[in-house]
């Protein structure tokens, strides 16, 4: 007993909120990461984690791939419909106040939830998990879900991974100066549009792979990243959109606070985010990693 | 210009108020419906066109006037007109509320806190115990309005949703054509200037907000009485980009070109229902067409086509072309 709580129950909950924590942490730094570069907010994003797991469960289940296959191909493919978007239609918008892409990303979500919607009916779809991680681990306090713990390290990884090639890379360091002056990075002779273009299908095939790897936890259904990406920009209005860093901190922090107040407060976990929010409006407005907008 | 337009208007206006007579040509309720959008649509405007906020949560302030007036009219036997009237009031709290904490951040940011504080009294709606939960408040009653106008008439609501629209949208007129009104579009289009004359601009945006959300929880409630349901579906975010969409489509710059666009969306939405679920992918793609190729909406656009014939020297399109010099692409 801790907290007047079994231990049991308290380290499902901690557990359960670090994989929650882990997907937001992959969504909001996809978002930051394109807000970064294309100054857009992508409300697309659950759009895109939601046709990640989508992909997956369709070639999983009527093609029959291997599920390490469908980790690495959902993504990839969620990407190209990604760039193929912003080259067609989004691209057409920079420069203009940027109302008109989180609008223009709002009519994708519209878009892709209602054809998904058509086509399968809102009721989830079962996934099963891949054979080689089902099972548990007992960890002497308690039993791990093996499924569980491979979601959090492959969510963890992948926003280690996109940390380093950002910060440690010359892609990344094209990317950085493309993010503070695309002008002068496009005199240097980088091509900043196709950099562009990259950023956003590497952007939304982060939350691809969030969604293929949600797929078996959740069910596969076209609503899956609406409700998401509202809880996501409540994340990034507390962490601030300015640091990836501190994107993937408060998206983990926040799982965590929100499995632990469903296990003391459960009628509060579904709002937990939006108080705090609130609460660090009136005490920090630009966030906590935040820096003031001009 | 000006001639045409009070020719339109009076037709308009004509049209309407011969609506319940041709019941063989329209559906009163239908009509009903979409003038409740259209006073949402004028309302959620007075942000967006007048001062340049995007609010992506007015759902919440919707939804919270069509619950409060279910609610007072239903369960304690508030008389109509008061109900309406609170669910105004109630909506016009909130939204000063949501707007005081909103106006912190600015642009962006903004649209996702409004996003993300209509989420948090959509799950209120959704868990209080008042509500019904997914039912939704069914079957209010009607009632008698002003103590003599029987509602469960339908005519006669029809005229008195005619008039509370119009009293509305008269305000909203009042508002934009007032020195307060000016105030806001200099606060859109410079707001450090706005500051630096000495405006106290989080005020303005603050009372800006109250008056949208009061007008828009009025919207709401006429809704709840119309149809005698308050459900989920009008707090939801849904509802928040329609009404984004409504405003779009008819021009946001005009103060009445929500109000086409959002009859537009209600017609199409009416027509289109035996669609089933590709309502909400057509609607998605007008969406698109519109932020992509027309900005302006359509009344802007009838409003340029005039101006441009009135004064054919200057062209008013290269204002209009987005200034590509520092974009991202840096092209």
């Amino acid at each position: 007993m801790l907290f007047g709580v079994p231990l049991q129950a308290l380290m499902g909950q901690l557990m359960l909120g670090i994989v929650n924590g882990s997907f937001y942490a992959v969504l909001s730094l996809g978002l930051a990461i394109i807000f970064g570069v294309l100054k857009i907010v992508n409300f697309a994003h659950g759009a895109f984690f939601m046709l990640g797991a989508f992909t997956a469960f369709l070639l999983a289940q009527h093609l029959g791939a291997n599920y390490w296959f469908v980790l690495f191909l959902a993504p990839v493919f969620v990407a190209l419909v990604g760039m193929l978007f912003e080259w067609l239609f989004l691209r057409r918008l920079y420069g203009l106040d940027p109302i008109y892409g989180l609008l223009l990303t709002f009519s994708l979500v519209l878009v892709l939830e209602g054809g998904f919607r058509v086509a399968f009916g809102s009721s989830g779809q079962p996934f099963s998990t891949p054979d080689m991680l089902t099972g548990t681990i007992n960890l002497g306090f308690m039993v791990l879900p093996l499924y569980r713990a491979f979601v959090i390290v492959a969510a963890l990884s992948s926003c280690l991974v996109t940390w380093y090639v950002i910060e440690r890379t010359s892609l990344g360091a094209s990317l950085r100066a493309a993010t503070e002056r695309p002008d002068l990075t496009q005199a240097f002779g980088i091509n900043v549009p196709r950099l562009v273009t990259l950023t956003y299908g590497a952007g939304v095939g982060l939350a691809a792979f969030a969604g293929v790897l949600a797929a078996p936890i959740f069910h596969v259904n076209p609503s899956m990243g609406s409700s998401l990406v509202i809880t996501i920009f409540a994340i990034v209005v507390i962490g601030g959109l300015g640091s990836i860093k501190g994107a993937i901190i408060t998206g983990l922090g926040l799982g965590v606070v929100e499995g632990l107040t469903r296990l003391f407060y459960s009628e509060f976990s579904s709002t937990i985010v939006f108080l705090i929010m609130v609460l660090v409006l009136m005490l920090r407005p630009a966030g906590l990693f935040g820096r003031e907008e001009g | 210009m000006r001639r045409w337009l009070l020719v339109l208007s009076t037709i308009g206006l004509a049209a309407l108020l011969l609506v319940p007579f041709m019941p063989s040509l329209v559906y009163d309720i239908f009509v009903m419906k979409a003038l409740c959008f259209v006073l949402f649509a004028c309302a959620f405007n007075l942000l967006l066109g007048h001062t340049g906020i995007l609010s992506f949560g007015h759902a919440a302030f919707f939804g919270t006037g069509a619950y409060v007036t279910g609610q007072l009219v239903k369960e304690y036997g508030v008389p109509t007109d008061l109900g309406i009237l609170a669910g105004g009031l109630v909506a016009a709290l909130l939204g000063a509320v949501i707007g005081a904490l909103a106006i912190r951040r600015s642009g962006i940011y903004l649209a996702m806190i409004t996003l993300a504080m209509s989420q948090l009294v959509y799950f209120f709606f959704l868990q209080a115990p008042f509500t019904g939960a997914e039912d939704g408040l069914q079957r209010i009653p009607r009632g008698v309005f002003l103590g003599i106008i029987d509602l469960r008439n339908d005519t006669a609501l029809y005229y008195v949703v005619l008039a509370i629209i119009g009293a509305g949208l008269w305000v909203i007129w009042r508002t934009v054509n007032s020195p307060f009104g000016h105030v806001l579009r200099a606060i859109r289009e410079h707001e450090p200037r706005a500051v630096s004359l000495g405006y106290p601009v989080a005020r303005y945006k603050v009372m800006v907000f109250t008056i949208s959300a009061g007008l828009s929880g009025i919207a709401g409630s006429l809704k709840a009485i119309i149809f005698q349901l308050a459900a989920l579906s009008d707090v939801h975010w849904h509802t928040s980009g329609d009404v984004i969409l409504m405003t779009l489509l008819g021009g946001m710059n005009t103060i009445f070109g929500p109000a086409v666009g959002a009859a537009i969306i209600s017609t199409l939405g009416h027509y289109l229902d035996p669609f089933g679920g590709w309502v909400t992918v057509i609607t998605g793609v007008v969406f698109m067409t519109c932020i992509l190729v027309f900005r302006r909406g359509v009344l802007g656009q009838i409003e340029q086509r005039f101006q441009h014939r009135s004064e054919p020297s200057t062209s008013t399109e290269v204002h209009a072309e987005p200034d590509t010099s520092n974009s991202p692409n840096g092209a």
